[in-house]
């Protein structure tokens, strides 16, 4: 996939290898990734010329931990996350037109422009936003698990959050909640070892996060961040470990983000060793390799990259041709009543 | 109409509601099997069952946060905090969340919650459990806030909160909850969120309070009266949407108007009615408003201390002598 951030398969393998999910499965989570990775780098492109503004953080690296898991939900089942939104938003079929006129602040954007990159959401495909204060969606999710159990839906809740985040009260409030409620929401946390520029180890008491749920008893699993297929399998175990009743149930997903904390962030806090080391185990490029290995021709993928290319150049022409909402709209929403 | 005591009726007007829709929830500390700490939810894990009525840890952010969560997917809780003061814990839940949702998502989500505390200082608990800062939360647009001063005012404003659709914060004085008042017995008995209501007319002085001051104010005016100094008496009722209305007309035949809440005077409620009554009635004006309110300290243990800094009787007739004069 030409990205500017290095990304190719080794395209060696040849031979086919099982995987539980269908070609055509896999080619469509190969291509949400790759549409994740190419909206992010437009949107760069877009704040660098100031069309995107206010803070904007990019999940460049971690694409694989939302395809995986959201490939894992059933359609009624809760997405949840925080401000780094853009990958989820996308996973769960929000329209690239449509998200990037939120990002751009336009009237056709999910919420009409009033809530922007860390506020993308769309109640129809269950997707909850999108939450910038810091684990805040970890205690809205507990709520909307709640919800779920009381109207005996068998709707699932996944909520995301960093490992920054483990270290708030929301977080321990929530878990201990969801297990004496016996709640069914799984605890995703997306650890990419740093919370801004602080890694995990100095802020938190123990660097497993998976470690914290035991405490609240809540069983737990690690997954690789880097690897759809291993994140895909361990979502699946969570989820029917929540619709089978057994409450809630803690998913660590170890992965990493190539760019800066947020937008502009220059500072030198990890190494350009540490980054090329995770970008050589990168999850599109390591992704293009199980499609090659199940037997998915070369070209089908390259048709994949160019109708992704095609798509965000559109997304971005809707939402520049979508005007900004109108001065009144600011007295809208507020209160129903 | 039945004599009730504020905490009979807060218990019954849930019931009430809690039987006409399935989708109201109460959560909180203590509020299921000991029926709460105020007794303001007696009875209803009996009727209602574990699933409709349940206790919490001591979390208050994850009780705000279950109560926004499940009122953004389809529920109605209505959420207990123990006291005004342990909902500085949960603050972020109510105005970045619960006040939020609904506008910074285009309106796509609802947060049809109450949540219901109790304020006010009186019962010698010390700086920390004795404040009064509903105001507090009046400050944010997206909240409704409703503080009411009576009986039949808790079941009327209480049903409302719980049937809009908007994030009530239900404001209860702690002191009151044995006060008694002839309630409506019709189930349907609502009253308007956003209404003051005028309690008492007279021509002198326009004095405006909510909650346990609009006993307090009756009470000075019934004092003053003794002396001819008539007062119109309006309770708020509702700190947002706050209705100027009666307060208006009221202070443009009187040209005088007193201010009382029990919060501390400094950006207050107080502060927030004169300045408009300023901005709008200025010609209108014959003397500076006076507010009073708590002594702009942390109130005390030691009895004698905490009475001296708590508005009284005697400050609200001081205050409108010497406004009238
Ligand atoms: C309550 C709160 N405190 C601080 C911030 C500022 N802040 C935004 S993101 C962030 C780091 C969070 O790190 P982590 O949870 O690991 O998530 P990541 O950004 O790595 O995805 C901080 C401190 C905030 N938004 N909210
Ligand atoms: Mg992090």
């Amino acid at each position: 996939m030409a990205t500017t951030t290095p990304t190719k398969s080794k395209r060696a393998a040849t031979e086919n290898a099982a995987t539980p999910l269908s070609n055509e499965e896999l080619l469509r989570l190969y291509k949400q990734m790759v549409e994740i990775r190419l909206f992010e780098e437009k949107c760069e492109e877009l704040y660098q010329k100031g069309k995107i503004g206010g803070f904007m953080h990019l999940y460049i690296g971690q694409e694989a931990t939302g395809v995986g898991t959201i490939a894992a939900r059933r359609p009624d089942d809760n997405i949840i996350t925080g401000y780094r939104d853009h990958g989820a938003a996308l996973a769960c079929g929000m329209s690239a037109r449509v998200a990037m006129a939120e990002m751009m602040g336009r009237v056709d954007g999910c919420s009409k422009g009033k809530g922007g990159s860390m506020h993308l959401a769309d109640i129809n495909l269950k997707f909850w936003g999108g939450h910038a204060i810091v684990g805040a969606q970890i205690a809205l999710g507990t709520g909307l698990a709640w919800a779920e159990q009381y109207k005996k839906t068998g709707a699932v809740t996944l909520a995301y959050f960093g490992d920054g985040a483990s270290n708030i009260g929301y977080f321990h409030e929530s878990l201990n909640l969801a297990k004496v409620w016996n709640l069914p929401i799984v605890y995703i946390c997306e650890n990419n070892k740093y919370g801004m520029w602080t890694p995990v180890e100095k802020v938190s008491a123990t660097t497993s996060m998976a470690h914290k749920a035991v405490s609240y008893d809540i069983p737990s699993d690690i997954a690789d961040g880097m690897d759809l297929l291993d994140v895909y399998a361990k979502t699946q175990k969570a989820i029917e470990h929540c619709r089978n009743g057994n409450g809630p149930y803690f998913l660590e997903i170890v992965t990493y983000r190539y760019r800066g904390h947020s937008m502009g962030d220059q500072r030198a806090y990890r190494t350009a060793e540490e980054i090329k080391k995770w970008q050589a185990d990168d999850p599109i490029g390591k992704f293009e390799d199980v499609l090659l290995k199940a037997g998915i021709d070369p070209t089908a993928i390259d048709a994949v990259d160019d109708e992704v290319k095609a798509m965000i150049e559109d997304a971005v022409a809707f939402a520049d041709a979508s005007p900004f909402p109108a001065l009144d709209e600011i007295y809208t929403d507020i209160t129903i009543e | 109409m039945t004599t009730l005591t504020i905490a009979k009726t807060i218990a019954t007007a849930l019931a009430e509601e809690m039987e006409r829709d399935r989708n109201i929830v109460v959560l909180g500390e203590e509020v299921a099997a000991f029926g709460g700490t105020y007794g303001a939810t007696q009875g209803l894990l009996d009727r209602f069952g574990p699933d409709r009525v349940k206790d919490t840890p001591i979390s208050e952010g994850i009780i705000a946060g279950a109560a926004v969560g499940a009122a953004m997917n389809g529920l109605r809780p209505v959420a207990e905090i123990m006291g005004i003061n342990f909902a500085f814990l949960a603050m972020d839940m109510i105005v970045n969340h619960a006040a939020k949702v609904h506008s910074m998502f285009g309106g796509q989500f609802r947060c049809p919650m109450v949540l219901r505390t109790t304020s006010g200082g009186g019962r010698q608990l010390g700086s920390t459990h004795s404040q009064t800062v509903e105001h507090l939360y009046a400050h944010f647009p997206g909240l409704k806030v409703v503080s009411p001063s009576n009986a039949r005012d808790m079941k009327g404003l209480l049903k409302a909160a719980i049937r809009t659709d908007d994030p009530v914060m239900f404001v209860e004085q702690a002191t009151m909850y044995s006060e008694k008042g002839d309630v409506p017995d019709d189930v349907d008995f609502l009253l308007p969120i956003g209404k003051s209501e005028v309690k008492r007319e007279g021509r002198h002085c326009t004095v405006v309070a909510y909650s346990k001051m609009v006993g307090v104010s009756l009470k000075a005016a019934a004092e003053l009266a003794k002396d001819g100094i008539e007062c119109t008496v309006i309770d708020l009722r509702t700190l947002r949407p706050l209705d100027m209305d009666p307060i208006v007309d009221s202070f443009k035949q009187t040209n005088h108007c007193v201010t009382v809440e029990e919060s501390w005077a400094m950006y207050g409620v107080g502060a927030e009615v004169a300045a408009r009554l300023y901005e709008t009635c200025l010609d209108y004006v014959d003397a500076p408003i006076k507010r009073v309110a708590t002594k702009d300290v942390p109130l005390a243990y030691s009895g004698p201390l905490e009475r001296y800094a708590l508005p009284s009787v005697d400050d609200v007739v001081k205050a409108v002598r010497e406004t009238v004069n």
